[in-house]
């Protein structure tokens, strides 16, 4: 049944179908009862109870590794981290253990566990509550890694990170928590490593996560009216990649942005630039360009705050740049 | 509690002796650079191994340390596997891609050594909460050193077990050294034997049982975990075991930071004699008897060697497999 939703509900309802088809689902996190402050769990207790809505002590390692030992014996953890920034806390628990058990213990588990990593910039969260981390994840071998923007993603990601046999970590923006979409019906869940076109275009592909998707749409309507046609991509899971879709959007339009939030440095976002230069160089008519962040923490004041995140019109200036002689 | 039967001390024993002589194996093997890597050998330690995995039943569950093969060996994994694994071949129980310190047997129950100390006591609570799921009257046992008990997931793997009264039991091997460096200087608290903090007494702060002994004495280490176990269901327990590692931290350590006077100590208390004397003493083991014990399980071990020896090393395009159940993706 179709219907229209903000993303955190529809986090909830991705939530509740699965603990429902499959009694070793169990969610954890710091503040989960009440749903505490993102409501993505709230009233879940009411119908699966204590035992499978845990509110946890303030100990990521714990949180985190207990899902651990539980997913290697036959449960099914979903984490909420609170907030992206805190998973440093449990930082060897997903780098050292969670990543690598499948691997080192030459395929003997299975680590079949969710992270959910609410994460972002926004309302003067400050440094340790606004980050963009997901490119250290990226960054290590042994976990998948996706990037929900709209409630219907989020939606179809999740059921499909839980039902997954290993590690999957999705990137939830709460800027995005308040956006309403459509979510199709019950059973659409989205594969991992299947990018969407959110909007087709001629000129310029702009491949855009989470927030930046949206930043693009608002970017591409302004610059349609100067006679830029811009395809918006939205690569949704980052390992696995949908390394063919991107080659297929450039093969279009010739040119590309690519627009996240963290920062400039060794993100996902020069990563990507690396994969289209691999898969696509001949295809390209002009040097790609990036929007990010700049690289410095993120600053607390608003109008710090608002210099450092990225927005439409950087998105913009970029896709002018790279429409330059064109 | 019943005390153990006389076949039960006489397995002690045996067990005991399997792990001495699989550590001491692995010494000269990698002395003589047939194992790669680093090699941590709990010669010495026997009794802490054995007393736990006695305790428990071949379906509860242990995790590990890095010096981890004693447990292993103790809680019934194929020597064959293990000793593969530790050369690097591609049947190895890991298939070459764990090595000595990332070794998992989960046949028997083993849920991995690990290369980061304690991390084992936060996967603890998970697998409680996975038996208490499937109401299973099983336990998971953590192994962890006096070092590792200083590193932050032991307090907070403790506190959720606790607050969730998880069958979970936390057992602390205390060789008095954190590597090379010793338990007083880096353990505060008050003084237990030897100098240094007492880890048992965290238990307090807690609320559960928390128990010293003597972790030379196999039949003590028993006692201990056999408590802890029959009373994991009202949930968990920390037991300190004080035992001497008879060797360096690693294979090559030069052990410059102790004198001789501790491993002397280890000797006049050596775990595997102590038994000996106690089997003779109740007339289940006598000279003859374990000379043919040790002749038996000498050759166990070469067999485990042999077929280490005769494995093939791993494909090295191998290197790409086991990451992911399914992995259909260009990278």
């Amino acid at each position: 049944m179709a219907r229209v939703i903000e993303y955190a509900e529809a986090v909830k309802l991705a939530l509740q179908h699965e603990m429902r088809r499959d009694d070793r689902v169990y969610c954890i996190g710091e503040d989960i009862v009440l749903g505490v402050p993102f409501g993505c769990t709230k009233g879940l207790i009411d119908e699966f109870g204590p035992a499978r809505v845990l509110n946890a002590p303030i100990s990521e390692a714990a949180i985190v590794g207990s899902a651990m030992g539980a997913a290697m014996t036959g449960l099914v953890p979903v984490v909420d981290m609170h907030f992206a920034d805190f998973v440093t806390c449990a930082m060897d628990e997903v780098a050292n253990q969670i990543a690598k058990s499948r691997y080192m213990f030459g395929g003997q588990i299975d680590c079949p566990l969710t992270l959910r990593m609410p994460y972002g910039i926004g309302r003067s969260g400050g440094g340790h509550h606004s980050n963009s981390v997901e490119a250290w994840f990226v960054n290590i071998p042994g976990l998948k890694v996706c990037i929900p923007s709209t409630p219907a993603d989020v939606f179809g990601l999740l059921k499909t990170a839980i039902r997954d046999p290993d590690p999957v970590l999705v990137f939830e923006h709460r800027g995005l928590y308040r956006v309403t979409g459509e979510v199709p019906d019950d059973d659409a869940v989205v594969p991992l490593g299947r990018a969407e076109v959110k909007r087709p275009g001629r000129d310029v592909t702009v491949i855009a996560t989470a927030r930046m998707v949206h930043e693009s749409l608002t970017a591409a309507e302004r610059l349609a009216s100067e006679g830029i046609d811009v395809e918006v991509l939205d690569p949704r899971s980052l390992v696995p990649l949908d390394r063919d879709a991107l080659a297929a959007s450039v093969a279009r339009t010739h040119r590309v942005v690519i627009a996240e939030e963290g920062p400039m440095r060794g993100s996902t976002g020069a990563w990507l630039a690396w994969v289209v230069m691999e898969d696509s160089f001949d295809e390209l008519d002009a040097p790609i360009a990036r929007v990010a962040a700049p690289n410095v923490p993120i600053p607390f004041s608003p109008p710090l705050e608002a210099f450092v995140t990225p927005d439409a019109d950087d998105v913009v200036a970029a896709a002018r740049q790279v429409m330059k002689g064109a | 509690m019943n005390e153990p039967t006389g076949e039960l001390l006489l397995e002690m024993y045996v067990r005991m002796l399997r792990v001495r002589l699989f550590e001491e194996r692995a010494r000269e093997l990698f002395a003589n650079a047939r194992i790669p890597g680093f090699l941590h050998t709990s010669v010495g330690q026997e009794a802490v191994a054995v007393g736990v995995a006695t305790a428990l039943r071949r379906d509860d569950y242990i995790l590990s340390t890095h010096r981890g093969h004693g447990h292993l060996v103790a809680k019934g994994g194929a020597l064959r596997g293990l000793m593969a694994e530790l050369y690097g071949k591609a049947n190895g129980i890991c298939h070459g891609k764990g090595g000595t310190m990332h070794i998992a047997d989960v046949s028997v129950g083993y849920l991995g050594a690990n290369g980061v100390l304690a991390s084992g006591c936060v996967l603890a609570p998970g697998v409680g909460l996975s038996i208490r799921h499937r109401k299973s009257d099983q336990v998971v046992v953590t192994l962890f050193g006096d070092g590792a008990a200083n590193r932050g997931p032991f307090h907070e793997g403790v506190n959720m077990a606790a607050l969730w009264k998880l069958p979970v039991i936390f057992v602390c091997e205390n060789n008095r050294w954190a590597s090379t460096t010793a338990h007083a200087l880096s353990t505060a608290g008050a003084s237990a034997r030897p100098a240094g903090g007492s880890i048992a007494a965290r238990a307090a702060g807690y609320g559960i049982p928390g128990e010293s002994v003597d972790g030379n004495d196999v039949l003590a280490v028993w006692r201990a975990v056999s408590r802890a176990r029959a009373r994991a269901a009202q949930g968990p327990s920390l037991i300190e075991a004080h035992t001497i590692r008879w060797v360096g931290h690693f294979e090559g350590d030069g052990q410059a930071y102790r004198g001789k006077d501790e491993v002397a100590e280890g000797r006049r208390t050596d775990p595997i004699a102590r038994q000996a004397a106690l089997l003779a003493e109740r007339g289940l083991l006598d000279a003859a008897g374990a000379d043919d014990m040790r002749r038996r399980m000498s050759a166990e071990i070469d067999d485990a060697v042999s077929h280490a020896e005769a494995s093939p090393l791993p494909e090295p395009h191998e290197a790409l497999t086991d990451l992911f159940a399914e992995w259909s993706w260009r990278e």
